[in-house]
């Protein structure tokens, strides 16, 4: 906090956390960091820089050194050049991190969202598969656990008889 | 304790590197895009263990310079995991013998005193779960396929059960950290491991196979003769263009 800084405009945390949240996954850019989970606390460290959490989907996401880049980007353009992005572990992100309107624009964009998470912690039972994104129907079956990127399987609708994504539940 | 999460880091790492050879080459495009996956991770994986080690040891060491700057004596993988991919089910041998000990030991590993390394290995287990899916299928697929794929399948697993005793050794520096409660010893876990394995290969119609013989010395840095071209492919990039970033 020296005095030169003083003079720049800087933005409140909760500013900068909605900046940071609105920045698009690099893999899946129909949802933002914000609705996919992966921005914790933003909030000055123990020296009085600003930090800001970020919980990796997976361990290996490739996306990583990108979404640290563009959150540095935010961060300077806040008015927070010596701010740091601090990549946190505990707690594991989990698909139940994904806000309402992430799982709406996933669906919007042809990627089945994982199962919403139960209000009360109790288990979610699917009676039917995961509903087709493009025709609605339940009548779909597992294809591949693996698919086009490491947070996606890939499922086949046998109504429509089409493959889609499906962002498996984690 | 540095020393130890560099062969945890290395058992993933040279593992994902073996994994990528079959990119362009898996029998399907599915099965190209699952092992990629899988390899994906296990570089990920790497890349956590290496960073925190060089945070430990004091020396400063990047991921990559643990990557790209070693020698092949220098790397204490489990023999297992730079054993050369063979056919498909020498391949699948080989992920049931790895994940089946990954995950019970970085479920271990999620108890650790150490807390970040306590996180790292309760997301790691999650993600090993999933490759342990993939292997047990696919050995439950080939076992009870036709009389070629069984018969690969079992000289797959004869090829690889030498191999995986190593990965249960313990020795002094493992004794220490698990009298401190900072990771976990992974010999106790052999009797859940064989337990577990055996199950699999059983429904798949096969016996689990009992070597004659057990491998040791990748831990101390002695390799099969088929590791070296591996390191050279890996470090390729690094020794053409020295200190270049990507």
């Amino acid at each position: 906090m020296s005095g030169s800084a003083q003079a720049e405009v800087r933005l409140s945390a909760p500013e900068v956390r909605e900046r940071v949240g609105a920045l698009p996954d690099p893999e899946l850019p129909v949802i933002g960091l914000g609705d996919l989970g992966v921005v914790g606390a933003v909030a000055p460290g123990a020296d009085g820089v600003l930090e800001v959490e970020i919980t990796p989907t997976y361990l290996g996401c490739p996306a990583l050194p990108e979404i640290t880049a563009a959150v540095r980007e935010v961060l300077i353009a806040c008015g927070h050049p010596e701010g740091r992005v601090r990549q946190v572990l505990a707690p594991p992100w989990t698909t139940d991190r994904i806000t309402r309107e992430g799982r709406r624009k996933l669906a919007a964009h042809g990627i089945a969202p994982p199962a919403s998470p139960a209000p009360d912690g109790a288990v979610p039972v699917e009676l039917a598969g995961v509903p087709c994104p493009r025709c609605g129907s339940r009548a779909t079956r597992p294809h591949s656990p693996f698919g086009p990127s490491r947070c996606q399987s890939v499922l086949w609708c046998t109504a429509c008889r089409e493959p889609f994504p499906h962002m498996t539940a984690l | 304790m540095s020393l130890h999460l560099l062969r945890l880091g290395d058992d993933a790492l040279v593992l994902g590197q073996r994994l990528c050879q079959w990119i362009t080459r898996a029998p399907t495009v599915d099965e190209d895009l699952a092992l990629s996956n899988i390899a994906l991770d296990l570089i990920g994986h790497a890349r956590a263990l290496f960073t925190r080690a060089g945070a430990l040891d004091g020396t400063g060491r990047t991921e990559d310079d643990f990557a790209y700057a070693r020698s092949d004596r220098e790397f204490t993988n489990a023999l297992l995991t730079e054993l050369p991919n063979g056919d498909f089910a020498t391949t699948v041998a080989r992920q049931l013998a790895y994940t089946h000990y990954a995950v019970l030991f970085y479920e271990a590993l999620a108890h650790s005193a150490d807390t970040e390394l306590a996180a790292f290995g309760s997301r790691a287990a999650k993600e090993v779960a999933f490759h342990r899916m993939h292997a047990d299928r696919w050995t439950v697929t080939l076992g009870r396929g036709t009389e070629e794929s069984a018969r690969r399948m079992r000289h797959g697993l004869e090829r690889v059960w030498p191999y995986t005793g190593e990965l249960f050794e313990e020795d002094a520096v493992l004794r220490r950290l698990a009298a401190s409660g900072t990771a976990p010893s992974p010999a106790p876990l052999y009797e859940t491991w064989l337990w577990q394995v055996t199950a699999v290969v059983a429904e798949a119609g096969l016996t689990a196979p009992t070597p004659t013989w057990s491998a040791r010395g990748g831990r101390a840095g002695l390799h099969t003769e088929e590791f070296g071209p591996l390191v050279a492919e890996l470090q390729s990039v690094r020794r053409q263009f020295p200190g270049g970033t990507w």
